[in-house]
Protein backbone atom coordinates (compact mmCIF):
# COMPACT_ATOMS: atom_id res chain seq x y z
CA UNK A 1 0.00 0.00 0.00
CA UNK A 2 1.72 3.68 -0.86
CA UNK A 3 0.02 6.76 0.75
CA UNK A 4 -0.22 9.74 -1.39
CA UNK A 5 -0.30 13.02 0.55
CA UNK A 6 -2.05 16.22 -0.90
CA UNK A 7 -0.51 18.84 -2.27
CA UNK A 8 0.40 22.51 -0.39
CA UNK A 9 1.50 25.77 -2.06
CA UNK A 10 4.51 27.59 0.14
CA UNK A 11 5.12 31.10 0.61
CA UNK A 12 7.88 32.66 2.02
CA UNK A 13 8.49 36.03 3.43
CA UNK A 14 12.46 36.49 3.08
CA UNK A 15 12.42 39.13 5.61
CA UNK A 16 10.59 41.56 7.88
CA UNK A 17 8.80 44.19 5.76
CA UNK A 18 8.75 41.90 2.49
CA UNK A 19 5.78 40.07 0.97
CA UNK A 20 5.64 36.22 1.54
CA UNK A 21 6.32 34.84 -2.25
CA UNK A 22 5.15 31.92 -3.73
CA UNK A 23 8.09 29.42 -3.54
CA UNK A 24 7.05 25.78 -4.77
CA UNK A 25 5.13 23.09 -3.37
CA UNK A 26 5.28 20.78 -0.69
CA UNK A 27 3.49 17.33 0.12
CA UNK A 28 1.97 16.54 3.26
CA UNK A 29 -1.15 14.93 5.38
CA UNK A 30 -1.45 18.59 7.00
CA UNK A 31 -0.96 21.67 7.32
CA UNK A 32 1.58 21.12 10.71
CA UNK A 33 3.69 18.62 8.67
CA UNK A 34 3.73 20.69 5.37
CA UNK A 35 4.95 23.85 7.47
CA UNK A 36 8.11 21.66 8.69
CA UNK A 37 8.72 19.83 5.23
CA UNK A 38 8.66 23.66 3.58
CA UNK A 39 10.86 24.89 6.61
CA UNK A 40 13.27 21.81 5.57
CA UNK A 41 12.78 22.21 2.01
CA UNK A 42 12.92 26.55 1.16
CA UNK A 43 15.01 27.83 4.43
CA UNK A 44 17.99 25.60 5.05
CA UNK A 45 19.93 29.05 4.11
CA UNK A 46 18.38 32.04 5.87
CA UNK A 47 15.88 32.48 3.01
CA UNK A 48 12.90 33.58 5.04
CA UNK A 49 11.48 34.33 8.48
CA UNK A 50 7.91 33.62 8.13
CA UNK A 51 5.88 30.36 6.14
CA UNK A 52 2.32 30.20 5.04
CA UNK A 53 1.03 27.06 3.35
CA UNK A 54 -2.04 26.44 1.63
CA UNK A 55 -3.95 23.36 0.26
CA UNK A 56 -3.26 23.59 -3.62
CA UNK A 57 -6.48 22.95 -4.46
CA UNK A 58 -7.93 25.64 -2.32
CA UNK A 59 -6.01 27.93 -4.75
CA UNK A 60 -8.57 29.94 -7.35
CA UNK A 61 -6.91 30.53 -10.48
CA UNK A 62 -7.80 32.90 -12.91
CA UNK A 63 -7.97 30.99 -16.41
CA UNK A 64 -4.87 31.79 -19.62
CA UNK A 65 -8.16 31.97 -22.17
CA UNK A 66 -9.38 35.10 -20.13
CA UNK A 67 -6.37 36.80 -20.12
CA UNK A 68 -7.61 39.59 -22.86
CA UNK A 69 -10.88 40.06 -20.92
CA UNK A 70 -9.51 40.50 -17.40
CA UNK A 71 -6.05 42.36 -18.39
CA UNK A 72 -6.64 43.77 -21.82
CA UNK A 73 -8.51 46.84 -21.05
CA UNK A 74 -5.56 48.31 -18.84
CA UNK A 75 -3.71 48.80 -22.02
CA UNK A 76 -5.43 51.81 -23.35
CA UNK A 77 -5.41 53.95 -20.21
CA UNK A 78 -2.32 55.70 -20.44
CA UNK A 79 -4.19 58.55 -18.67
CA UNK A 80 -3.87 55.61 -15.29
CA UNK A 81 0.28 56.34 -15.57
CA UNK A 82 2.16 59.59 -14.76
CA UNK A 83 4.25 59.45 -17.57
CA UNK A 84 1.07 60.38 -19.02
CA UNK A 85 1.17 64.57 -17.93
CA UNK A 86 3.55 66.83 -19.41
CA UNK A 87 4.30 69.38 -17.30
CA UNK A 88 6.88 72.39 -17.70
CA UNK A 89 10.19 71.16 -16.85
CA UNK A 90 10.60 73.54 -13.66
CA UNK A 91 7.83 71.15 -12.00
CA UNK A 92 8.57 67.93 -13.91
CA UNK A 93 10.23 65.92 -11.09
CA UNK A 94 6.65 65.55 -9.08
CA UNK B 1 -5.70 29.54 -26.22
CA UNK B 2 -3.85 27.57 -29.12
CA UNK B 3 -1.27 26.02 -31.08
CA UNK B 4 -0.90 29.64 -32.33
CA UNK B 5 -0.57 31.36 -29.09
CA UNK B 6 1.73 29.14 -28.08
CA UNK B 7 4.11 29.83 -30.92
CA UNK B 8 4.11 33.25 -30.29
CA UNK B 9 5.13 32.97 -26.56
CA UNK B 10 7.79 30.92 -27.64
CA UNK B 11 9.19 32.87 -30.54
CA UNK B 12 8.96 36.00 -28.40
CA UNK B 13 10.97 33.68 -25.97
CA UNK B 14 7.71 34.49 -23.15
CA UNK B 15 7.51 31.47 -20.46
CA UNK B 16 4.86 28.96 -20.82
CA UNK B 17 2.90 28.54 -17.49
CA UNK B 18 1.14 25.04 -16.11
CA UNK B 19 -2.16 26.26 -17.10
CA UNK B 20 -1.04 27.60 -20.67
CA UNK B 21 -1.88 25.23 -23.54
CA UNK B 22 0.79 23.37 -24.85
CA UNK B 23 1.58 20.58 -27.72
CA UNK B 24 1.59 17.62 -25.98
CA UNK B 25 4.99 16.86 -27.56
CA UNK B 26 5.92 19.62 -25.47
CA UNK B 27 4.26 18.41 -22.12
CA UNK B 28 5.37 14.80 -22.54
CA UNK B 29 9.24 16.04 -23.51
CA UNK B 30 9.35 18.18 -20.62
CA UNK B 31 7.83 15.43 -17.75
CA UNK B 32 10.50 12.55 -19.12
CA UNK B 33 13.35 15.55 -18.84
CA UNK B 34 12.38 16.95 -15.40
CA UNK B 35 10.95 13.25 -14.66
CA UNK B 36 14.37 12.42 -15.17
CA UNK B 37 16.73 15.40 -13.78
CA UNK B 38 14.74 14.92 -10.11
CA UNK B 39 15.45 10.89 -9.90
CA UNK B 40 18.95 11.54 -11.10
CA UNK B 41 18.84 14.20 -7.93
CA UNK B 42 17.55 11.74 -5.34
CA UNK B 43 20.07 8.91 -6.75
CA UNK B 44 22.80 11.03 -6.74
CA UNK B 45 22.46 11.09 -3.05
CA UNK B 46 23.51 7.17 -2.90
CA UNK B 47 27.18 7.34 -4.41
CA UNK B 48 28.08 10.65 -1.55
CA UNK B 49 25.61 9.40 1.02
CA UNK B 50 27.42 6.05 1.30
CA UNK B 51 30.73 8.51 2.30
CA UNK B 52 29.17 10.17 5.28
CA UNK B 53 30.19 7.80 7.84
CA UNK B 54 33.26 7.59 6.57
CA UNK B 55 34.42 11.23 5.59
CA UNK B 56 37.65 12.08 7.35
CA UNK B 57 36.18 14.86 9.99
CA UNK B 58 33.82 16.24 11.60
CA UNK B 59 33.69 19.15 9.50
CA UNK B 60 33.17 16.89 6.16
CA UNK B 61 30.56 14.69 7.22
CA UNK B 62 28.93 17.75 8.24
CA UNK B 63 29.45 19.39 4.68
CA UNK B 64 28.62 16.03 3.32
CA UNK B 65 25.27 15.67 4.92
CA UNK B 66 24.46 19.46 3.79
CA UNK B 67 25.34 18.35 0.16
CA UNK B 68 23.16 15.25 -0.19
CA UNK B 69 20.13 16.73 1.75
CA UNK B 70 20.27 19.87 -0.91
CA UNK B 71 20.20 16.29 -3.35
CA UNK B 72 16.58 15.50 -2.07
CA UNK B 73 15.45 18.83 -1.63
CA UNK B 74 16.57 19.43 -5.99
CA UNK B 75 14.67 16.25 -6.72
CA UNK B 76 11.90 17.66 -4.39
CA UNK B 77 11.90 21.07 -6.11
CA UNK B 78 11.77 19.10 -9.67
CA UNK B 79 9.10 16.51 -8.92
CA UNK B 80 7.35 19.74 -8.15
CA UNK B 81 7.61 21.05 -11.54
CA UNK B 82 6.85 17.88 -13.11
CA UNK B 83 3.56 17.62 -11.25
CA UNK B 84 3.00 21.14 -12.60
CA UNK B 85 1.88 19.45 -15.79
CA UNK B 86 -0.49 16.93 -14.57
CA UNK B 87 1.68 14.11 -14.07
CA UNK B 88 1.67 13.33 -10.24
CA UNK B 89 4.80 12.25 -7.85
CA UNK B 90 3.78 9.35 -6.60
CA UNK B 91 3.66 7.92 -10.53
CA UNK B 92 6.60 9.13 -11.39
CA UNK B 93 8.55 7.27 -8.34
CA UNK B 94 6.84 4.58 -9.61
CA UNK B 95 8.25 4.72 -13.13
CA UNK B 96 11.52 5.28 -11.53
CA UNK B 97 11.24 2.27 -9.73
CA UNK B 98 9.69 0.12 -12.34
CA UNK B 99 12.68 1.43 -14.59
CA UNK B 100 10.59 2.96 -17.19
CA UNK B 101 11.87 5.97 -16.75
CA UNK B 102 16.00 6.55 -16.41
CA UNK B 103 17.92 8.89 -14.31
CA UNK B 104 21.70 9.90 -15.03
CA UNK B 105 24.16 6.85 -16.08
CA UNK B 106 26.77 9.30 -14.15
CA UNK B 107 25.45 7.96 -10.92
CA UNK B 108 26.00 4.14 -11.67
CA UNK B 109 29.46 4.77 -11.51
CA UNK B 110 31.24 3.36 -7.97
CA UNK B 111 32.56 5.50 -5.53
CA UNK B 112 35.63 3.50 -4.29
CA UNK B 113 37.97 6.24 -3.19
CA UNK B 114 37.40 9.49 -0.76
CA UNK B 115 38.83 11.75 -3.27
CA UNK B 116 35.53 10.09 -5.65
CA UNK B 117 33.86 12.60 -3.19
CA UNK B 118 35.72 15.36 -4.18
CA UNK B 119 35.92 14.48 -8.23
CA UNK B 120 31.88 14.09 -8.15
CA UNK B 121 31.58 17.53 -6.22
CA UNK B 122 34.31 19.24 -8.73
CA UNK B 123 33.59 17.84 -12.20
CA UNK B 124 30.16 16.23 -11.75
CA UNK B 125 28.56 19.00 -10.09
CA UNK B 126 30.55 21.18 -12.21
CA UNK B 127 29.32 19.45 -15.48
CA UNK B 128 25.34 20.01 -13.87
CA UNK B 129 26.12 23.82 -13.39
CA UNK B 130 27.17 24.23 -17.07
CA UNK B 131 23.93 22.06 -17.93
CA UNK B 132 22.14 23.91 -15.40
CA UNK B 133 22.71 27.60 -15.91
CA UNK B 134 20.97 27.61 -19.47
CA UNK B 135 17.72 25.77 -17.86
CA UNK B 136 17.28 28.62 -15.81
CA UNK B 137 15.82 30.47 -19.20
CA UNK B 138 13.95 27.17 -19.59
CA UNK B 139 10.64 28.34 -21.60
CA UNK B 140 8.68 26.10 -19.13
CA UNK B 141 8.41 28.78 -16.04
CA UNK B 142 8.24 26.16 -13.15
CA UNK B 143 11.29 24.16 -14.03
CA UNK B 144 13.16 27.66 -14.61
CA UNK B 145 12.10 28.74 -11.57
CA UNK B 146 13.32 25.28 -9.87
CA UNK B 147 16.31 25.58 -11.47
CA UNK B 148 17.03 29.21 -10.24
CA UNK B 149 16.80 27.51 -6.78
CA UNK B 150 18.82 25.04 -7.60
CA UNK B 151 21.93 26.53 -9.15
CA UNK B 152 21.92 29.05 -6.00
CA UNK B 153 22.69 26.00 -4.16
CA UNK B 154 25.02 23.85 -6.51
CA UNK B 155 27.87 26.44 -6.30
CA UNK B 156 28.55 25.30 -2.95
CA UNK B 157 28.74 21.66 -4.18
CA UNK B 158 31.40 22.15 -6.66
CA UNK B 159 33.56 24.48 -4.44
CA UNK B 160 33.34 22.31 -1.25
CA UNK B 161 34.49 19.49 -3.68
CA UNK B 162 37.21 21.19 -5.57
CA UNK B 163 38.28 21.92 -1.67
CA UNK B 164 38.93 18.43 -1.03
CA UNK B 165 41.19 17.82 -4.39
CA UNK B 166 42.90 20.83 -3.16
CA UNK B 167 43.60 19.73 0.06
CA UNK B 168 44.69 15.86 -1.29
CA UNK B 169 47.13 17.53 -3.63
CA UNK B 170 48.83 19.22 -1.11
CA UNK B 171 49.16 16.35 1.04
CA UNK B 172 50.89 12.93 1.39
CA UNK B 173 52.23 11.39 -2.40
CA UNK B 174 49.54 9.04 -1.09
CA UNK B 175 46.77 11.48 -1.09
CA UNK B 176 47.71 13.26 -4.42
CA UNK B 177 47.90 9.54 -6.16
CA UNK B 178 44.61 9.33 -5.15
CA UNK B 179 43.15 12.51 -6.26
CA UNK B 180 44.86 11.62 -10.04
CA UNK B 181 43.00 8.10 -9.17
CA UNK B 182 39.85 10.39 -8.91
CA UNK B 183 40.52 12.23 -12.02
CA UNK B 184 41.37 9.35 -13.83
CA UNK B 185 37.68 7.51 -12.99
CA UNK B 186 35.40 10.55 -13.40
CA UNK B 187 37.04 12.92 -15.91
CA UNK B 188 35.55 10.89 -18.90
CA UNK B 189 32.07 10.19 -17.43
CA UNK B 190 31.76 13.73 -16.56
CA UNK B 191 32.80 14.60 -20.21
CA UNK B 192 30.24 12.20 -21.07
CA UNK B 193 27.50 13.65 -19.18
CA UNK B 194 26.55 16.26 -21.82
CA UNK B 195 24.86 13.86 -23.92
CA UNK B 196 25.82 11.85 -27.15
CA UNK B 197 27.56 14.31 -29.92
CA UNK B 198 25.53 16.73 -31.67
CA UNK B 199 25.34 15.01 -34.88
CA UNK B 200 23.88 11.73 -32.41
CA UNK B 201 21.50 13.86 -30.88
CA UNK B 202 17.94 13.87 -33.09
CA UNK B 203 15.37 15.63 -30.49
CA UNK B 204 18.22 19.01 -30.02
CA UNK B 205 16.70 20.59 -32.54
CA UNK B 206 13.23 20.40 -31.18
CA UNK B 207 14.27 21.09 -27.93
CA UNK B 208 15.74 24.24 -28.94
CA UNK B 209 13.26 25.78 -31.17
CA UNK B 210 10.86 25.31 -27.92
CA UNK B 211 13.38 26.96 -25.73
CA UNK B 212 13.80 23.95 -23.81
CA UNK B 213 17.61 23.53 -24.10
CA UNK B 214 19.74 26.77 -25.18
CA UNK B 215 23.23 25.16 -26.49
CA UNK B 216 24.10 22.16 -27.91
CA UNK B 217 25.45 19.15 -26.36
CA UNK B 218 28.99 19.63 -27.78
CA UNK B 219 29.20 23.53 -27.07
CA UNK B 220 28.36 22.40 -23.45
CA UNK B 221 30.93 19.91 -23.51
CA UNK B 222 33.16 22.51 -24.81
CA UNK B 223 32.61 25.26 -22.12
CA UNK B 224 33.08 22.48 -19.39
CA UNK B 225 36.57 21.21 -20.62
CA UNK B 226 37.63 24.63 -20.93
CA UNK B 227 36.67 25.80 -17.72
CA UNK B 228 38.02 22.68 -16.26
CA UNK B 229 41.50 21.89 -17.36
CA UNK B 230 43.12 25.24 -16.09
CA UNK B 231 41.41 23.82 -12.56
CA UNK B 232 42.86 20.47 -12.90
CA UNK B 233 46.66 22.46 -13.70
CA UNK B 234 45.66 24.29 -10.55
CA UNK B 235 46.09 20.95 -8.42
CA UNK B 236 48.82 19.34 -10.27
CA UNK B 237 46.41 17.13 -11.71
CA UNK B 238 46.66 15.89 -15.09
CA UNK B 239 43.14 14.54 -16.95
CA UNK B 240 43.64 11.23 -18.60
CA UNK B 241 43.39 12.43 -22.26
CA UNK B 242 46.33 12.34 -24.06
CA UNK B 243 44.72 14.53 -27.20
CA UNK B 244 43.92 17.47 -24.50
CA UNK B 245 45.71 20.48 -26.10
CA UNK B 246 45.13 24.23 -26.17
CA UNK B 247 43.86 25.33 -29.88
CA UNK B 248 44.99 28.94 -30.13
CA UNK B 249 43.33 29.67 -33.13
CA UNK B 250 39.62 28.41 -31.31
CA UNK B 251 40.81 29.48 -28.40
CA UNK B 252 39.15 27.07 -26.61
CA UNK B 253 41.11 23.15 -25.34
CA UNK B 254 41.00 20.52 -28.50
CA UNK B 255 40.19 16.52 -26.79
CA UNK B 256 39.77 13.33 -27.39
CA UNK B 257 36.48 11.50 -28.60
CA UNK B 258 34.95 10.19 -25.32
CA UNK B 259 34.18 6.13 -25.47
CA UNK B 260 30.54 6.44 -26.62
CA UNK B 261 30.40 2.66 -26.52
CA UNK B 262 30.70 2.89 -22.66
CA UNK B 263 28.30 5.59 -22.86
CA UNK B 264 25.62 3.49 -24.48
CA UNK B 265 26.02 0.74 -21.98
CA UNK B 266 25.99 2.76 -19.60
CA UNK B 267 22.57 4.37 -20.35
CA UNK B 268 21.27 0.89 -20.74
CA UNK B 269 22.16 0.52 -17.07
CA UNK B 270 24.55 -2.93 -18.08
CA UNK B 271 26.49 -3.60 -14.64
CA UNK B 272 25.32 -4.38 -11.37
CA UNK B 273 25.15 -1.17 -9.63
CA UNK B 274 21.54 0.27 -10.97
CA UNK B 275 20.19 -2.80 -9.52
CA UNK B 276 21.40 -1.69 -6.27
CA UNK B 277 20.56 1.96 -6.67
CA UNK B 278 16.66 1.30 -7.56
CA UNK B 279 16.82 -1.74 -4.91
CA UNK B 280 17.98 1.15 -2.23
CA UNK B 281 15.45 3.88 -3.62
CA UNK B 282 12.82 1.14 -3.31
CA UNK B 283 13.57 0.08 0.14
CA UNK B 284 14.01 3.68 1.46
CA UNK B 285 10.51 4.09 -0.09
CA UNK B 286 8.43 1.08 1.01
CA UNK B 287 10.43 1.30 4.56
CA UNK B 288 9.34 4.28 4.97
CA UNK B 289 5.36 3.58 3.68
CA UNK B 290 3.81 2.92 7.74
CA UNK B 291 5.40 6.16 8.37
CA UNK B 292 3.27 7.84 5.72
CA UNK B 293 0.47 5.59 6.97
CA UNK B 294 0.74 6.70 10.14
CA UNK B 295 0.51 10.24 9.33
CA UNK B 296 -2.08 10.00 7.49
CA UNK B 297 -3.85 8.55 10.24
CA UNK B 298 -3.51 11.14 12.64
CA UNK B 299 -4.07 13.89 10.02
CA UNK B 300 -7.59 12.56 9.56
CA UNK B 301 -7.87 11.79 13.41
CA UNK B 302 -7.40 15.54 14.06
CA UNK B 303 -9.15 16.48 11.00
CA UNK B 304 -12.50 14.40 12.45
CA UNK B 305 -11.75 15.88 16.12
CA UNK B 306 -11.93 19.72 14.62
CA UNK B 307 -14.64 18.93 12.71
CA UNK B 308 -16.84 17.74 15.58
Amino acid sequence: MSTVFPQWEVFVRARRGLDHQHAGSVHAPDGETALRAARDLFTRRQEGVSLWVVPSTEIVASDPADVDALFGPAADKAYRFPTNYDLPPEVDHM
Amino acid sequence: MSQEHFDALIEADERIEPDDWMPDDYRNTLVRQIAQHAHSEIIGMQPEGEWITRAPSLRRKAILTAKVQDEAGHGLYLYGAAESLGTPRAELLDRLHAKTQKYSSIFNYPTPEWADVGAIGWLVDGAAIMNQVPLCRCSYGPYGRAMVRICKEESFHQRQGYQIMLSLSEGTPEQQAMAQRALDRWWWPSVMMFGPPDGDSPNTGRSMAWGIKRFTNDELRQNFVDATVPQAELLGLTPPDDALVWNAERGHYDFGEPDWDEFARMVRGEGEIPDLRIGVRRAAHDDGDWVRAAAAAYADKQAARSAA
